[in-house]
């Protein structure tokens, strides 16, 4: 099934499917994005759910092009509703006009004027009696093979999806499902007026979320001790990470709290091996005091903070970039570190492992802020690239003359020598200290050390990745993290209708590439800096080390809806 | 070619501590030295963890390796090194304060887990780096802290009955009056597989003058070590907390990740492939 002419194709198809507890609209979702990935699209799957344990609402959200997708878009093509109970929950995140379509059955009785309000039709199909010619089978898998001939997505790469998202499950769940899509797929009529092309060069992807993407970029890098406690919404990745882990040799120990897995990381990683640990907000905050202890004796140490709503408790199962300034200023003292975000769920794994990377080379504490949105949603995306810069820990040379751990080096970074060597015992410290590690009240120690601890940072040449840049004009956009997908998307959008622009979505937030910045800002005559978070944390940092001219617009808002391309365009248009 | 053998003055640093004179922790620096130099353990395979306070400066003074943390964290330290590196020797010190109060979280769990740490709880009954105020041990009645004008008020924690309750396979009371038992204690504590929980009687003749009674007030142990938790219960909820010597040891699960091996990370990045 084709799209009928080149002008009505449009470029992606943003797809929601919304029902009850228990009515399969996430494993619908999950099979539509495998299915997608598997027809040769790139694609984008996030999801929502109420706050029951059990049971509670959900909504799973897809977009699918051939070309890369970096955000959620700003609209909706689809619905479907499995039932309608709670829907109103989701209205405001599933954005639907006069070009969408419901996809509905009439057996689930009307659909909501909150749903109808901004004019989308209404399509009509009978889920239910469509399952029920399947032995055990369910609503949401016709819903599924219906929404698949609409989209024209092929039934094989449907079934594929199909096969491989319940291959756990038992053979009985298996083919009730293949046969409920089968069936609802040939008793559909039409294709719909939203459908695309799938590409026809077969492609090499992966189909990854932004959790397990952070754990593999770990693992890459040589990590092999997790110490850790659940929080959401980070928790996957460290279930993803601690069967692995034991695989490779490592292990992930559960910790009673964040207290201890920060501790227990930085024993590890004193120990020789590489460690790391992840949390999210209320977590963070609880480890900042050990992030203190792990600068101050030169152990490195990788926290990934999986944003959530904040402050405090917050919003645990929405997004927010909130937490730029606990990572950058939330240590006592002057305490240099790395503070990076990936850009994309597919970047998860490049930033990860980059980070740790650096935190074994520069022997420093280094902090990882991606968020809900990025860890919790799944990505049809081409396969990660690895850092290409060779990091390692600097080791001492033995046998060599009375070892400093501490000395005083051109590059700030002091060989280090792991328990177990002979000659090259010391005790680290959170005490200040002398080259030797001896503590140390003298100012020359405490001024000299920290000037090392800053050199060794600062000095370093962290290449071309500390960021992305795409476009060129006087008009830039800077961003960070997650923001980067929509923000990239709003500047095609711009440069598609002829208006030129350059994006700056950073990776490296700390140290501050000052130099290069002001270099990539030298024709910027109108510079906005977008994020989500009330408090406009990267646009007064920026201000802070005197990165952005005084003009500089800000659009900072809070989560925890997802930011929109349309959303940028707007506040770009609306200031001009 | 036989290598010397090394002598407890070889496991001793060159750093000169910072406690004052007549302070008990030297008898434990000393029955440290002693006990490694006993056990033959070579001085890069032992790792000495320790938070804050008096007590906890001591990796600095012993030639081993040595993490000196923060509050009320070195378990966790100890726990993340003894998984890393099962390999290594590691002994775990601090103070009252530092184990009992803000550690104390952290003292539950690793008991419970019963990694085979050695923890040295150097017990003054007193914060002595902050000069002078009440600890989890220190009597209700006390009013000498300007903290607490009118004494602490609360009962005292029990750290033997509380460490066995938590799941400590190994309990011993020492005192820095008496160094042969204490470095005899500490070789038994090192050598039990599991958490091996050494409470230390070492007086702060600065801000307890009134501790170098304990001389006088320790005596041993009245029954024979026992392997049984619930023996071991009512011997400690009995004892008056001065009894010197083992009171409890058993061989428990010993938790310790013990990982081959068996995939690769190509293996993993495969499950993402379409």
């Amino acid at each position: 099934m084709v799209s009928e002419s080149a002008r009505e194709r449009p470029p992606t198809l943003s797809v929601a499917i919304t029902g009850s507890g228990g009515s399969g609209a996430v494993t619908a979702g999950l099979i539509l994005l495998e299915a997608v990935g598997q027809a040769g699209f790139y694609g984008l799957m996030t999801r929502s759910a109420g706050p029951q344990i059990r049971g509670g609402e959900s909504a799973a959200m897809v977009r699918f092009s051939p070309r890369p997708v970096e955000s959620m878009g700003d609209r909706f093509d689809l619905l479907v509703g499995l039932d309608w109970r709670s829907v109103g929950r989701f209205a405001s995140e599933i954005p639907l006009d006069s070009r969408s379509e419901i996809l509905a059955d009439p057996a689930a009785g009307e659909v909501p004027d909150v749903l109808l309000a901004a004019g989308a039709a209404v399509r009509r199909a009978p889920f239910k009696s469509i399952a029920g010619v399947v032995p055990e089978g369910r609503v949401s898998m016709a819903a599924l093979g219906a929404l698949g001939a609409v989209l024209g997505l092929p039934l094989d790469a449907l079934e594929a999806g199909a096969r491989r998202v319940l291959a756990p499950r038992q053979a009985s769940v298996v083919e009730s499902a293949v046969g409920c899509i089968r069936h609802a797929y040939t008793v559909q009529p039409e294709a719909g007026r939203a459908s695309l092309q799938p590409p026809s060069a077969p492609r090499d992807l992966w189909n990854i979320s932004g959790n397990e993407a952070a754990g593999l970029g770990a693992l890459r890098a040589g990590v092999r001790f997790v110490a850790a406690y659940p929080i959401t919404p980070a928790t996957e990745m460290l279930e993803w990470l601690a069967p692995r882990l034991e695989q490779l040799g490592g292990c992930l120990l559960q910790a009673e709290d964040e207290l201890a897995s920060i501790n227990m990381v930085i024993g590890a990683s004193f120990g020789g091996v590489p460690a790391l640990t992840a949390t999210s907000g209320p977590g963070l905050a609880l480890m900042v005091e050990g992030l203190g202890l792990a600068v101050a004796s030169e152990t490195p140490v990788v926290v990934v903070d999986v944003m959530r709503v904040g402050p405090s408790t917050g919003i645990p199962t929405k997004s927010e970039q909130s937490d730029l300034n606990i990572a950058l200023y939330g240590i006592h003292g002057d305490a240099p570190h790395l503070v990076l975000a990936p850009l994309s769920v597919g970047d998860c794994v490049f930033t990860t492992q980059w980070a740790a990377g650096l935190a074994e080379h520069l022997q420093a504490t280094a902090i990882v802020l991606s968020d809900q949105s990025l860890g919790q949603s799944r990505a049809v995306t081409t396969p990660p690239a690895e850092p290409t810069l060779a990091l390692s820990r600097r080791r001492r040379q033995a046998p060599d003359t009375a070892f400093v751990r501490y000395a005083l080096t051109a590059d700030g970074i002091s060989p280090m020598a792991v328990p177990g060597e002979a000659g090259g015992i010391y005790a680290a410290d959170g005490l200040e200290h002398n080259e030797a590690g001896v503590p140390s009240s003298l100012a020359a120690d405490h001024q000299r050390q920290l000037a090392k601890r800053r050199r060794k940072l600062e000095g370093f040449d962290y290449g071309a990745d500390w960021a992305e840049m795409r476009g060129d004009g006087p008009l830039c956009i800077i961003t960070w993290g997650s923001s980067a997908g929509a923000v990239l998307e709003a500047a095609e959008r711009m440069m598609a209708a002829g208006r030129s622009v350059r994006v700056i979505a950073l990776r490296l937030l700390a140290p501050l590439n000052v130099e290069a910045l002001a270099a990539a800002l030298a024709r910027t005559e109108t510079l906005w800096v977008v994020e989500v978070n009330e408090g406009a944390q990267l646009f007064h940092y920026l201000h802070a080390h005197q990165a952005i001219p005084a003009g500089a617009r800000s659009l900072a808002r809070a989560g925890p809806l997802p930011l929109r391309p349309g959303e940028v365009l707007s506040a770009l248009a609306g200031a001009s | 070619m036989s290598v010397p053998a090394l002598k407890s003055t070889d496991y001793k640093s060159p750093v000169t501590p910072i406690w004052c004179p007549g302070c008990g922790h030297f008898a434990v620096l000393s029955a440290v030295t002693k006990a490694l130099a006993y056990l033959g353990l070579p001085r890069e395979q032992v790792a000495l963890v320790s938070g804050i306070g008096c007590s906890s400066r001591l990796p600095a003074y012993v030639e081993s390796y040595g993490f000196h943390g923060v509050h009320g964290r070195a378990l966790a330290v100890a726990a993340g090194l003894k998984a890393a590196r099962e390999d290594l020797t590691v002994l775990v010190a601090g103070g009252d304060g530092d184990g009992f109060s803000i550690g104390g979280n952290h003292l539950l769990h690793a008991c419970r887990r019963n990694m085979d740490l050695t923890y040295i709880v150097m017990d003054n009954e007193v914060y002595g780096m902050t000069k002078g105020q009440a600890s989890p041990t220190t009597a209700p009645e006390w009013r000498r802290s300007k903290l607490t004008p009118h004494g602490p008020g609360v009962r005292r924690f029990q750290p033997a009955a509380i460490a066995l309750a938590a799941g400590a396979s190994f309990i011993a009371r020492g005192f820095s009056g008496d160094p042969s038992l204490l470095s005899r204690l500490l070789v038994q504590a090192i050598r039990h597989r599991g958490f091996s929980f050494l409470h230390v009687l070492s007086p702060c003749l600065t801000f307890r003058p009134d501790e170098k009674e304990w001389k006088q007030k320790v005596h041993p142990f009245a029954d024979s070590p026992t392997s049984n938790a619930v023996e071991a219960a009512r011997l400690i909820q009995a004892d008056d907390g001065m009894s010197l010597g083992l009171i409890y040891a058993e061989d428990l699960p010993v938790w310790q990740p013990a990982s081959e091996c068996s995939a690769s990370l190509a293996d993993f990045e495969a499950e993402f492939r379409l």
